[in-house]
């Protein structure tokens, strides 16, 4: 850590794994309900965990985000972060609110939720993703105004690099699509084709901007490759993200009521979406490959490599399976559509997260790596947690597509519920490959505890 | 890569493409938003206030958290785009009244409370969305 203002990435991290653990917990009690339909119903019903699940992984991959970006900034822009005291209250608040918001799904039905907090003033809930209350909605924008006022000050006043930059575009991005959070017409096509604006452009636009500057932060750490070859290694991928990624959209314009040309105007540019994600990997093990130095901090290194490599294959190969209209008309709305979720958001966006905290974690503590035995259980629970989401992103492939056959193209096609029950056997697959993955999770999060002293000296290495 | 491909260069077809990709995105819309109205019949939203209603409700009753609504929502529920005509209107609003139907182990529906005022909006709203032009999807009335 090069800079003192840096450490208020300290507790958005700390808060991003709380939330992680809260979000994995729910995933497995929604993967217990798919085969024991009634479990802890009425007490947590199946949307109320699912609320819990998605919301709770949008907030700690935010907050990751933010913890990235005050822990990056300073250190590129080469002086300490405008306001580390506004970081902090924001951080609060930020947590505040969204405890308040996942206590009021726990506590009381939805509809009492939305009449407590005023949704009929303005009425933004109930859409999927964007199920917090409209005064949760508020805070978010609030939120990310601090935030980007902190960060565009920082950067404006110190050194710009192409990293700094990519990353402000993204979080720029991120704000202002978020305010399409707030158009909610009455007519539901408009609704859905503007829904997407917030949840496409996000995840296959801003956010893969913020991706891949968070993985050339990292991989200019550890392999001291030249900024010069990892800036055009960056610009390239984010320049092939937004050409693929924003008229992708199309490829979610199909079947809601849109005209017929956006199933050729998504099928053509969202088959070009890989492409960055395999630059991602192209990139990720060149730099590695040409490194000029053997940083000790090999877990980081294995994160970025990883993150890469399982973004690409779920994002990437698992997008482009169902991404043509002529496919997608069997697929959409499908088991297959949760496995491709799965395995992106996993590879594309936790992954990321946790090479930064990674990276970070030890630097924050005025150490360059976490001794030898950290190090081995954090890359036990990146393996664990790792295999796990490929197993389960592998079954819900196989229960999508036994649930295409039996409902939708067999000659005689079984209603939604009894072809649920014939799949019923990679259900409990799936939720057994989960437990694993929280054996994984809770591997990982030891490693902060166990063995993070005498770490490695710092190597520098000559390469010719 | 290769030393005559600029740092600059790079950069400059970041900011060039993306600017290209967002207009070309605007121009499309702008096209979709003026030929919409041949396709989701929102004729019918103007003339029955129900639609509105229904669609508060099917919104803060969190009914996305199980269902897909045109394929999109939770793969938990059946699909509810095209309940309207696979189930018809008094099939609908008998099944929400009678939920849950606490069979042991099946999937389980909250108990809403809707008035009769309130079911008939919803219904409403079901049978406007099962009236949008989707060019043909779901394959089947299974959805």
């Amino acid at each position: 850590m090069k800079y003192a203002s840096q450490a208020v990435a300290k507790p958005y991290f700390v808060a991003a794994l709380a939330l992680f653990v809260a979000q994995i917990l729910f995933g497995l009690v929604m993967g217990l309900q798919y085969v024991i339909g009634d479990f802890l119903f009425p007490h947590i019903p199946f949307n109320v965990a699912r609320m819990v699940h998605t919301n709770a992984l949008i907030v700690w991959l935010l907050m990751g985000f933010m913890g990235a970006a005050y822990y990056l900034v300073p250190e590129e822009a080469e002086r300490e972060l405008h306001s580390p005291r506004l970081a902090l209250v924001t951080f609060w608040v930020f947590l505040v609110a969204a405890g308040l918001t996942v206590i009021g799904y726990l506590s009381v039905p939805y509809a009492t939720l939305a009449k407590l907090t005023g949704n009929e003033f303005l009425p933004t809930m109930g859409r999927e993703f964007l199920e917090q209350p409209t005064l949760t909605k508020i805070g978010i924008v609030l939120v990310a105004l601090s935030l980007l006022y902190n960060l565009s000050l920082t950067y404006l006043r110190g050194r710009k690099t192409a990293i700094t930059s990519v990353l402000l575009f993204g979080l720029w991005g991120l704000a202002l699509m978020f305010l399409f959070a707030f158009v909610n017409p009455i007519n539901v096509v408009r609704d859905k084709f503007y829904w997407w604006w917030v949840v496409h452009l996000w995840v296959e636009g801003v956010w893969e901007l913020v991706l891949g500057a968070i993985l050339a932060f990292v991989l200019v750490k550890v392999t001291g490759v030249d900024r010069e070859v990892i800036d055009k290694w960056l610009y390239v991928i984010v320049t092939l993200t937004l050409v693929s990624g924003l008229i992708g959209t199309g490829h979610h314009y199909y079947w809601i009521g849109l005209p017929e040309y956006w199933q050729w105007l998504g099928s053509l540019f969202s088959a070009l979406e890989p492409l960055p994600f395999f630059a991602m990997v192209l990139f990720a093990f060149n730099m590695v490959n040409r490194r000029r130095r053997d940083h000790p901090n090999r877990a980081a290194t294995l994160w970025a490599l990883g993150t890469s490599v399982m973004a690409f294959l779920g994002a990437g190969v698992w997008g482009f399976l169902h991404t043509l209209a002529p496919v997608n008309y069997y697929t959409h709305g499908t088991q297959l559509t949760a496995s491709h979720g799965h395995m992106a958001f996993y590879g594309a966006y936790v992954m990321v997260v946790l090479t930064i905290i990674s990276y970070a974690w030890p630097q924050l503590h005025g150490r360059t790596a976490q001794g030898n035995r950290s190090q081995v259980l954090e890359m036990w629970g990146f393996w664990l947690m790792t295999v796990s989401m490929v197993f389960i992103t592998l079954f819900l492939t196989a229960a999508g597509l036994l649930q295409i056959w039996l409902q939708r193209m067999g000659d005689t096609p079984l209603p939604f519920m009894a072809a649920q029950e014939k799949i019923a056997f990679f259900y409990w697959l799936r939720e057994g490959t989960g437990v694993v993955f929280l054996v994984g999770l809770l591997t990982y999060l030891a490693s902060f505890f166990i063995g993070v002293k005498g770490s490695p000296t710092y190597a520098e290495m000559e390469r010719h | 890569m290769a030393s005559f491909f600029s740092t600059s260069a790079a950069r400059n077809m970041f900011y060039g493409g993306t600017l290209f990709s967002i207009l070309l995105f605007l121009g499309v819309t702008l096209h979709t938003e003026s030929v919409l109205p041949q396709r989701d019949q929102r004729a019918q939203i103007a003339t029955n206030p129900a639609i509105a209603a229904g669609k508060r409700i099917w919104e803060e009753n969190n009914c996305i958290g199980c269902h897909t609504l045109l394929g999109e929502g939770a793969y938990f529920a059946p699909e509810l785009g095209n309940v309207y005509k696979r189930r018809g209107p008094e099939f609908i609003k008998a099944w929400i009244q009678n939920q849950p139907t606490g069979v042991p182990g099946r999937r389980q529906m909250p108990q809403f409370h809707l008035s009769e005022r309130q079911l008939d909006d919803l219904v409403e709203f079901l049978r406007y969305v099962s009236e949008i032009d989707t060019a043909g999807w779901p394959p089947n009335i299974e959805g």
